[in-house]
């Protein structure tokens, strides 16, 4: 063995190791909701302050929750998805108007297109801690139950809908 | 139009790159003169035109030419002129531009200052140089185009990312980068030595200054960030062994290592193969910081908008560029031969264990930043490495290093003589007792880590007056202490001002984590916290607006025995374009301290959670880096490479006729 191979050897290595890290995704953390009945909260809706909303209003019903914020610049990309989501009346979609203003999250979706049944109104970001919100949007789909069984961190894309979001929403609707 | 010339101006400078490597390798291969000959207008040429694009998309920064996706993610309207300038390198794609620029600009650096090299060597090393860059054209035009255009296009652009909205931010990236880049001559060198299979004292010559003056930028681009750090991010803290930062440690570590590991060879011709290993490994690891920053791989503040292609790229890259050359090694190297024999106590010996300690050293770090890509990838887990790992490894590998680097320069080459050495450095070791003993004592408290790093830095730095003392009184030679000062070469008294620069440093680092204290305090209006015995009274916070943020600005005037100091105005902006908080901290720096003042969060309408701290001697952390760097640009510049260089000429004109 010549003891020059040495470093070509752990080059291998590293480089083998790098290549399984690209498959990886570090900021995919699982989340210790998943399972676990989703957190309280009951919140002023955004559209009408007057009434309010509450996950409990939704059991038995599975549903998706989408954080959102008009300051947000990802939500802008992943804007299309929900109203095609919306459209196709898989799944109803309630929104969390995380950290935002009044006027313009309601000028956003007044622009944008709304693919909220409802969006509640989370001025000062409590229910997000609740929901270890900690980048916006972030998306939770929720059983019949008010069990977590899916919690997306960034923007939903085309595929991930397709791929996993509409799957579970089936499974769990049949259950 | 204008971005469109700067991308025919890429695939332009590709052909260059791609003739100046083929040109080069082949025509050196070949013997080919004429070949060789057309292989310095390549790689000039290439330079003008990498020039162009960068210089087109400058141009469209500053013109606000939102219809390029690039600009439109990475500049405002509203952003200052100076910052649309740095905006060119805040993102990925402009950053992959301007490694490319740094590429080129060493390139054309070694067309013009080693034209006395043999005209095969310098065929080889621009040959691979040119190999490099064709593969970062490459990566640039297939998978981070910056001159892309977005339709429709966006009215305004999305802003620069607030943290980089700073002055240093200017700087810090095209530092690094030079220093990154400049290992890539380093390595060259060593290619082509493989190649031709020449591994000589010229070789090291040659390679020496090139890889000094990187090594220069290289420091300097690291105290560059770590300065933006500790006043941008608002913590204070100036070092955080984040994934990117040991990133860019790494190979300065390995390139600590190179410069003295060439050093032997070029005086003794030992260590070659090692030194030849040490070229490629530093470049290797100026790679693999890219290839971490840019993949997603690992989390890190410095993240860039990753892409999985980009990582499959620079990957493939690494494997042609390190692992091709790695196989060459492993082919020359058992040719390479041994080198002069010397005792176990030497220079030579000495110089290999400061080699082995940064290789350790190195490492560590390396082992600590991918330790947790292993567990993940073998799904172990998701954990963070942090400072205690760092910190823990990092102290016992380097206190040995630093305390044979006092004695290094005072070791004969070949062999030394211990009662010797230990006779000339006593007062040396005195003066450390000296200061390890007493000095804590005098600044508040004794603990063993200060005491250790104190006897260190004052070691090292009386070591380091001692030999020029020894200069100036070396009765032999009869010549005033002057002429012999004046004949002492600029090489010596460069790694003399680079070890005095270690030895600040780590007084900086030592007293820093010793006795630096903070608090955080809710404070109304009026109040006052004391702390380091200066009193912080908070006058309140009122907005203000700036170009392109709304901030609150807390004025707080700070005394001592009630003589006043300073008043600070530290802000809590908002950008108003990505609505993102920043913490603009306020810092009085003072050579002995800086006092360091930052706004928390709002607690009633008057109230604010603030934040101060006191850094006794924090400045000499970026003040030691600096003179190592000074020391390190002072070496590169000695006559010597230069007159070396005027007799090998004269004596290639001289065998000329004969060959």
């Amino acid at each position: 063995m010549n003891r020059f191979l040495l470093p070509v050897g752990i080059f291998a290595a590293l480089v083998a190791l790098l290549g399984v890290g690209l498959t990886l995704n570090p900021r995919e953390v699982p989340s210790p909701l998943i399972g676990k009945a989703a957190p309280h909260f009951e919140l002023p809706q955004l559209h009408d302050s007057a009434k309010t909303f509450s996950e409990k209003d939704m059991l038995g019903k599975v549903w998706v929750l989408n954080v959102w914020a008009s300051w947000c610049v990802s939500c802008r990309e992943e804007h299309p998805v929900l109203l095609d989501l919306a459209k196709s009346g898989a799944v109803p979609i309630y929104g969390l108007n995380y950290k935002d203003r009044r006027p313009e999250g309601l000028g956003w979706l007044k622009n944008m297109g709304d693919p909220y049944q409802i969006s509640a109104f989370d001025a000062d970001g409590r229910v997000g801690i609740d929901y270890g919100v900690y980048g916006v949007p972030e998306t939770y789909v929720i059983d019949k139950r008010g069990v977590i069984r899916y919690k997306r961190i960034g923007p939903l894309t085309t595929e991930i809908v397709k791929e996993k979001v509409l799957p579970l929403v089936q499974e769990l609707g049949r259950g | 139009m204008i971005p469109e010339i700067g991308q025919i101006a890429l695939a332009l400078a590709l052909c260059l790159a791609l003739s100046q490597a083929v040109l080069g390798l082949a025509g050196a291969a070949r013997g080919d003169s004429a070949w060789m000959g057309a292989v310095r207008p390549a790689a000039q040429g290439q330079f003008v035109f990498v020039a162009i694009a960068f210089g087109c998309l400058t141009y469209a920064f500053v013109a606000n030419d939102f219809t390029v996706t690039y600009v439109a993610s990475n500049s405002n309207s509203a952003l200052p002129l100076a910052y649309r300038v740095a905006g060119v390198w805040g993102g990925h794609e402009g950053s992959i531009l301007l490694w490319i620029l740094m590429l080129a600009v060493w390139t054309v650096g070694v067309t013009l200052f080693s034209r006395h090299l043999p005209d095969e060597m310098l065929s080889r090393v621009l040959g691979v140089m040119g190999l490099v860059s064709v593969g970062f054209l490459l990566f640039v035009l297939f998978t981070s185009n910056p001159f892309a255009r977005v339709f429709p296009s966006p009215a305004d652009g999305r802003d620069l990312n607030p943290l980089l909205q700073d002055p240093g931010m200017v700087l810090h990236p095209p530092m690094l980068y030079m220093g990154y880049v400049g290992f890539s001559v380093a390595f060259s060198f060593a290619v082509a030595a493989l190649l031709s299979g020449r591994l000589d004292a010229a070789w090291a010559r040659w390679s020496r200054p090139w890889t000094t003056t990187a090594w220069a930028f290289l420091t300097v681009g690291i105290a560059l960030g770590s300065g933006w750090a500790y006043y941008e991010l608002g913590w204070g803290g100036w070092w955080f062994w984040d994934p990117v930062e040991n990133a860019s440690f790494m190979p300065w570590l390995v390139g600590t290592g190179l410069i003295h590991s060439l050093a032997v060879t070029e005086k003794r011709g030992c260590f070659r193969s090692w030194t030849v290993l040490l070229a490629i490994v530093a470049f290797a690891l100026s790679l693999l910081g890219t290839f971490l920053v840019r993949s997603g791989v690992l989390t890190s503040v410095h993240a860039f908008a990753t892409d999985p292609a980009r990582g499959v790229f620079i990957l493939a890259l690494l494997v042609v560029v390190i692992g091709g050359s790695l196989l060459l090694y492993v082919w020359r190297a058992p040719r390479i031969g041994l080198g002069g024999s010397f005792d176990i106590v030497s220079r030579e010996s000495l110089l290999l264990v400061n080699n082995v300690m940064f290789a350790a050293a190195a490492g560590s770090v390396l082992l600590g930043t991918l330790y947790p890509l292993a567990l993940d990838a073998s799904g172990l887990g998701k954990i963070s490495v942090g400072p205690p790992y760092f910190e823990t490894v990092f102290v016992p590998l380097m206190a040995p290093a630093l305390f044979l680097m006092g004695v290094a320069p005072f070791a004969r080459w070949k062999k030394a003589s211990l009662p010797e050495l230990a006779s000339r450095l006593r007062w040396a070791l005195g003066a450390g007792l000296v200061a390890a003993l007493a000095l804590p004592f005098a600044l508040g408290r004794w603990s063993p880590l200060v005491a250790l790093g104190l006897l260190l830095a004052t070691w090292i730095a009386a070591s380091s007056v001692l030999q020029l003392y020894e200069k100036t009184r070396n009765a032999a030679s009869g010549a005033s202490a002057w002429a012999r000062l004046r004949n002492t070469p600029r090489a010596h008294y460069g790694m003399l001002l680079a070890h005095f620069g270690v030895a600040v440093f780590v007084t900086g680092v030592t007293l820093v984590k010793g006795y630096e204290s903070e608090k955080d305090v809710r404070m109304e209006p009026g109040d006052t916290t004391e702390i380091g015995g200066y009193t912080f009274r908070f006058d309140g916070a009122r907005d203000v607006r700036g170009p392109n943020y709304v901030a609150a600005r807390g004025t707080i005037k700070v005394t001592k025995n009630g003589q006043s100091v300073t008043t600070l105005y530290p802000e809590k902006r908002i950008y108003t374009v990505q609505n993102m908080p920043m913490t603009e901290a306020a810092i009085d720096p003072g050579f002995t301290r800086d006092l360091y003042v930052s706004l928390g969060e709002s607690v009633s309408n008057s109230a604010w959670v603030v934040r101060v701290q006191h850094k006794p001697f924090i400045d000499w952390i970026w003040g030691g880096c600096l003179l190592m760097a000074l020391g390190g640009a002072l070496a590169a510049s000695d006559r010597r490479y230069r007159f070396a260089l005027k007799k090998e000429r004269a004596e290639a004109y001289a065998s000329a006729p004969a060959a």
